[in-house]
This record gives structure tokens, sequence and C-alpha cells, in this order.
């Protein structure tokens, strides 16, 4: 009983901590500030992290086009197009995906994509397009694993019916079982979401990290986690206590987050239960 | 989308299938990419020597010996401490407790557990275990910052293989009398500990690709661990290190190769002990 706690208490923990040592800096610099300015300069007391609010949802948002395309692509054609034994392999190669070590993703973005798109794109290549692209690539075995299951739970009448009325596999897949799937399909992105915006080191080696508000899909940015990271080796005092600060601010994003998909995904299960 | 209509479904159709194939291939595409690339440059200077070898002026020469051991250490440990806590609350989920408001909080805690960024991991690992505990950047930091990560996963794989139990199995052992303790241990844990195994392998695999959390909570040493409150540095995290500030490109390769070596064994193990456990329960 005390030890199935762990679980609740740890996160309990966990934001008693981040909180306590962010929060007294926040009030110090006043939550409007500390949101909504850009001038980062520790050593005059000024935090402000709007480039990199900016930054972290300029970059998601990117990622999750890439993924949810990707992903959902995926998806439907594992779980209407595709043989069962097929499925069967192909499902555990693409939740590889997600085994593979985030410092590799970035890795491999910087030596073949940012190059690629500082030559043919233009800027430095370290931008918010080549962190959208490997940040997606990374959120894509989250949003494929959850549509196939959210695909599967929908029951095979729909799909014999439909396919019974004369309806091609498609129009049955368009009209009956994305909008039978359509709630864990949400689960599914908002999930892939919280793993894009909580990406660390990836995004550290392909954004560039400059501290100015980003200006289009190819300028360099600097992402809330990348920030705590980066700085983190270095600082002390209110600097330090700034970047828990940061941390609370991500900590909420995801939190929220993560309380949308699991509303929706009990809706979904309140809907199957009825 | 009005045009749309107007083609015929059966040629809708064939675009449909013909794109979202071509979706699938692309992502099939780059998961080869990536592990063929990083083995490509990487394997041909993987030798016994790197292997085993410390590594010198800042891991520049030398291979990456005392590494290995400090990443089998910090996944190690992270394992062994999460697996029993993870397991006794699966157990507590599902053989104890009836669903409830108390099962709906636990569930709520792992649930978004999982959903937290390693970075905040990080974060907590620093200010609880590193500076609030005293026990410093060292191996048993990093290891008790892991497991908190890794506990849902280990939650969860475990509860789904304990729920995969035949209900017989239970009533056959309350029919010879067993205690539910007995039942529990001896009978239902048995038959689900492939599964619960799984889960385990797949923590350990996510702590060894693990970088933000450990970076902050378990410092990067270079020299070979001794005890458990020795710095250590991880693979993922040397592999980091040395691409990132350019100190030898040919190491950075090698040693993302041993990791992604290490990662794919893992899974598949993972995945042979699941497929080996589905088959005897069904």
């Amino acid at each position: 009983m005390l030890v199935a706690l762990t679980a609740m208490s740890g996160l309990a923990i966990i934001t008693a901590f981040i909180f306590k040592e962010g929060l007294p800096i926040i009030n110090k610099v006043g939550v409007w500030n500390f949101i909504f300015s850009g001038d980062w300069h520790p050593k005059e007391g000024k935090f402000g992290i709007a480039p990199m609010i900016v930054g972290s949802i300029a970059v998601t948002s990117g990622a999750m086009i890439i993924a949810v395309v990707l992903g959902v692509g995926c998806a439907i054609v594992l779980t209407q197009f595709c043989p069962r034994k097929l499925t069967g392999v192909l499902k555990p190669s693409i939740e590889l995906l997600a085994g593979i070590p985030s410092v590799v993703y970035g890795f491999i973005g910087v030596t073949t994509l940012v190059p690629l798109i500082r030559d043919y794109l233009g800027g430095p290549g370290l931008s918010v397009l080549a962190s959208s692209i490997v940040l997606g690539v990374m959120a894509l075995p989250t949003v494929t694993s959850i549509s196939v299951d959210a695909l599967q739970a929908v029951p095979l009448a729909y799909r014999e019916g439909s396919i019974a009325l004369g309806a091609t596999e498609w129009q049955t897949t368009r009209m009956v079982m994305l909008r039978a799937g359509k709630s864990g399909i949400v689960a599914a992105v908002i999930l892939g979401m919280g793993r894009a915006v909580g990406e660390t080191m990836a995004v550290i080696m392909v954004a560039g990290n400059t501290l100015v508000m980003p200006d289009g899909p190819l300028s360099p940015v600097r992402t809330l986690t990348s920030h705590i990271a980066m700085e983190m080796g270095y600082s002390a005092g209110d600097h330090r206590k700034a970047l828990f600060a940061t941390g609370v601010v991500l900590f909420v994003i995801i939190m929220a987050l993560n309380t949308i998909a699991l509303a929706v995904s009990h809706r979904k299960a309140a809907r199957a239960g009825r | 989308m009005k045009f749309l209509t107007k083609i015929p479904p059966a040629h809708t159709q064939r675009l449909a299938v013909t794109f979202l194939w071509s979706l699938t291939l692309l992502s099939l595409g780059m998961l080869l990419f990536v592990i063929a690339f990083i083995l490509w440059h990487g394997l041909p200077h993987v030798t016994w020597g790197f292997l085993t070898e410390t590594p010198r002026s800042m891991g520049r020469e030398g291979g990456i010996g005392p590494i290995i051991v400090g990443t089998l250490w910090v996944a190690g440990l992270a394992g062994l401490i999460a697996a029993p806590i993870g397991v006794t609350t699966a157990v507590y989920l599902t053989e104890y407790k009836r669903e409830g408001k108390l099962t709906a909080v636990i569930r709520f805690g792992a649930d978004c557990l999982a959903g937290i960024p390693s970075i905040i991991f990080g974060l907590f690992g620093f200010v609880f275990f590193v500076i609030t505990l005293g026990m410093g950047l060292s191996i048993i930091s990093g290891a008790l910052t892991l497991a908190l990560m890794v506990l849902p996963t280990i939650i969860r794989t475990s509860e789904e293989a304990i729920r995969a139990v035949p209900r017989s199995y239970r009533d056959v052992s309350y029919g010879l009398g067993c205690t539910r303790w007995q039942m529990v241990t001896g009978v239902v844990l048995k038959a689900a500990m492939p599964g619960v195994g799984t889960g385990v392998v797949l923590a350990i695999g996510r702590s060894i690709s693990e970088t933000a959390a450990v970076m902050l909570t378990a410092g990067s040493a270079l020299d070979m661990p001794r005890t458990m409150s020795d710095s250590t540095r991880t693979m993922a995290l040397h592999f980091y290190m040395l691409s990132r500030e350019g100190i030898s490109m040919t190491n950075a390769y090698a040693t993302a190769a041993v990791l992604i070596v290490a990662i794919l064994a893992i899974n598949l193990l993972a995945y042979g002990i699941m497929r080996r456990f589905v088959a005897r329960v069904s």
C-alpha cells in the first residue's frame, strides 16, 4: 500500500521541489516580466524567458505537423491496409525508434540535416526548421503507436458494416475509422506533443540556441528545455533559481498537456463503456 | 473538397493508399537510416581496446571502458531500485484493490510521472538527491533519479502482464486453499514474470539512452567508478560531449555505435521475452 503510493509521492516531491526553488524568483521578477520580457541578463538580475517560450512553441508546432502527418499515416496503413503479419513486424520496429537515444537523433540532425538546410535554404542551418524535423521524427513513434491502439480498439463491426455498404477501404477509413478513433488519436497527438516540448539534448544540438526571439523557420532558437540544460552548469544564486523557474513554466505546460490527454482518453473509455 | 467528390471512389482509394504507404515507408526509411548511419560510421572504430581502455585527454584518445562500467552501474541500479517498487504497485493495483478513488490517484500519479520531461527529473534530482540529501554528483543520485523516471514504464507493463494471467490460475490456487499472498507471489507473479521482465528490461534501456537527467545528477567524471558515491559519465552523455565539443568525431561515432547496439539488443531481448510470454499465456 505504502509502496504503491511511491509514484504519486514521487510526483508530489518533484512538484514541491521544483516550485520551491523556482517560485521565489518568479515573485521577485513578477510573473508578467518573467513570461513576457525578452531580457535575459542574469548578472543584472533581468530574467525574461519570452524568446524561449516562443521558441518552444514554434519548434513544437513544426514538429507536430511532421509527427501527425507521418504518425497518423503510419497508423492508418498499419491498421487498415497492411496484412496482420506485417503489422506485427512494423509496429515494433517503429516503436524501436522511440528507444534510440535522443542525442543520436540530435547528432544525425546536426551532421546531415543542418548542412542541407544551410546549403539549400540559407541561414545558419541550426534553426527552428531543423529542430522541428528532428523532434517530429522523435515524436513519431509515440503518435504512431498510440494511434494504432486507438484504431485497433474500434470494433471490427464498424469496418465490416461500412465495407458491406459498398464503401471503399479509404472511404471507410476516412468516414468511419478515423471518426470512431478520433479521441484516441487526439490523445496520441497530445502525448507526442508532450514528448516534443520536453526533449532537451537533441534540440540543443540542432537549434542554435541564440537568446533572440526567432523571426522565421530558418532562424536559430532556444527552447525552455535547452535553456535549462545549457546554463545549469555554470549558474548560481538567482540565476540558478531563475532556471528552476523556467522549469516551473515547463512543468505547468507539460502537466496541462497531460491532463488534457488523460481527459480525452477517459472520455473515450467512458463512451466505449456505455 | 468538392473536387474530391467528383473523382470516382476507386481512384481516391488508390491515391490514398499510395500516399499513406509512402508516408509509412518514409518513416521506416528514417529508422533504418538512423541506425545504419551510426553503425556504418562507428562500427569500424569499435575494437576490443576501445571497449576496455580508459579515455585519455578528455576522450580524444583511448577507449570508453570506465564509461561502459558507469553506464551499467547507473542503469542497472536504477532498474534494481525501480523494479520492486513498480511491481509492488502493479500487484497492489491489480490484486488487492478494487477500482476506486485510490487506484485512480495512483494511476494518475504514474501517468503524470511518465509525461514529465527528463530535464525536470534532472533539476529535481539535482536539488533533492545531489544537494538536499548531500549525495553529490554520483552514481547513486543518477540511479535514484532514473528509477523515478522509469517507474511508470515498469508499473504499466507489470500491470498488463499481471492482468493477462488467466482468471483460472487464481481460482485454482484459491481452491487449493492458498492465501491471497501465496496466490500472488507463488502463482500470479510467477506466471507474469516474463511480462514483468520485459518492463524492467525496457526501463533499463530507457535509462541507458537518457542524457539530460544523468548530466545533472551523475556528473561527467571519466575515471573508473569504484563506489556508488563516485561521479561517472554515461555513454549517451559521453557521446554528446565528444560530438558537441568537437573533441573526437571517430570516438563519438564509435561510442554511438556501441550505444545503438546495446539499445537494439535490449529492445530485441524485451520483445523476445514478451512474445514468449504472450505465447504461453494464450
